[in-house]
């Protein structure tokens, strides 16, 4: 009996596994206020004067990614335990290869743009 | 009689009894689990595409509107919280299944249904009032790419609508049985993913332009 949080802690969970009722609401509660604050504040972030124009797209970028992460803790209840070592390995793989496709495709753009012959007038 | 023990289901979770590589084959719901998880994951790298594809082209509007002209930040502000709240219900739907209460699922299910559909009626009118107004998908290459990435996102939520409605059609008829409850639990995965996606689309397409 003494074991038992060890023996189970070594068992598999499915990504999103339920571990009982009173907790999960609780925590899908969490979630929903954590999210409802960073919607607000990317919206209010995209529109206001109070900040410093250029930084704007990183402080969004930064909320986007705060509130992924929110839903990715509290919805998808993904976490590093160890009984979820393979769900976050694949997790940590999928957002390697988003990476990958998504910025190597705008740095490659960028500088195909910019290494661009100047574009001859149009014929006609 | 002691080899019989070794080999009941108390003695395979003892972490001692046997090393990992003898512990036999995981849960059923484990494995169902994973294999969906590993499909969300692929599925997000096709997001990921059209994420490129967008950030690439979002400034080639060849003479046509641009994203700033064209989005509507309070419409886009109404489809979030719609889309938030019912991956909120979704949750109360996958705690009522797990308590095994019919009134439960089915208000969360309907619930979850009424809000996705209220996004996606918010969606079409805005594509359709776009089109309209001249600024389709064949307008400039930024559209062809708005279209096709806001119009994945679109078709992901209106199949899984469908697959909601197959759900609540087989609470009714099935039962909860582990089998269903496997599927629903998929479901309630499905539908969180498809809201991380709308934070990607909300905060690159909508929030972006200027």
């Amino acid at each position: 009996m003494n074991e038992l949080p060890h023996a189970r802690a070594t068992q598999d969970l499915a990504p999103g596994e339920e571990q009982g009722g009173r907790e999960s609401l609780a925590r899908y509660l969490t979630g929903l206020g954590f999210a409802i604050v960073l919607t607000l504040a990317s919206f209010w972030a995209a529109q206001t004067e109070f900040v410093w124009p250029p930084s704007v797209p990183i402080l969004l970028a930064v909320l986007a990614i705060g509130q992924m992460g929110v839903h990715l803790v509290f919805f998808l209840q993904i976490s590093s335990a160890p009984d979820q070592t393979n769900n976050f390995l694949a997790l940590a793989f999928g957002v390697f290869v988003v990476a990958l496709v998504v910025f190597g495709s705008m740095i490659i753009m960028a500088n195909l743009n910019a290494n661009m012959m100047p574009s001859p007038m149009p014929m006609g | 009689m002691t080899t019989l023990e070794t080999f009941t289901p108390e003695a395979m979770t003892d972490s001692k009894a046997a090393p990992i590589s003898e512990r036999g084959p995981a849960r059923t719901e484990v494995v169902v689990g994973f294999g969906f998880w590993l499909f969300l994951l692929s599925d997000i790298v096709i997001f990921a595409t059209f994420f490129a594809a967008y950030a690439v082209l979002s400034g080639n509007t060849a003479g046509g509107p641009s994203g700033a002209q064209l989005f509507d930040r309070w419409r886009v502000l109404i489809e979030t919280a719609c889309l938030l709240a019912s991956s909120f219900t979704c949750g109360l739907f996958s705690m009522a299944i797990q308590r095994r209460s019919f009134a439960g699922a089915f208000l969360g299910a309907v619930v979850t249904f009424l809000l996705g559909g209220a996004f996606i009626a918010l969606e079409v009118s805005e594509f359709a009032r776009m089109i309209e107004t001249g600024a389709g998908p064949t307008r400039s290459a930024f559209l062809s790419a708005f279209f096709a990435l806001v119009g994945a996102h679109g078709l992901h939520v209106t199949l899984g609508l469908v697959w909601l409605l197959t759900m609540i059609a087989q609470i009714a008829t099935l039962g909860f049985r582990p089998m269903v409850v496997r599927r629903l639990f998929c479901f309630s995965l499905f539908w969180h993913a498809l809201d991380i996606v709308w934070i990607g689309v909300f905060t690159i397409v909508y929030l972006g332009a200027r």
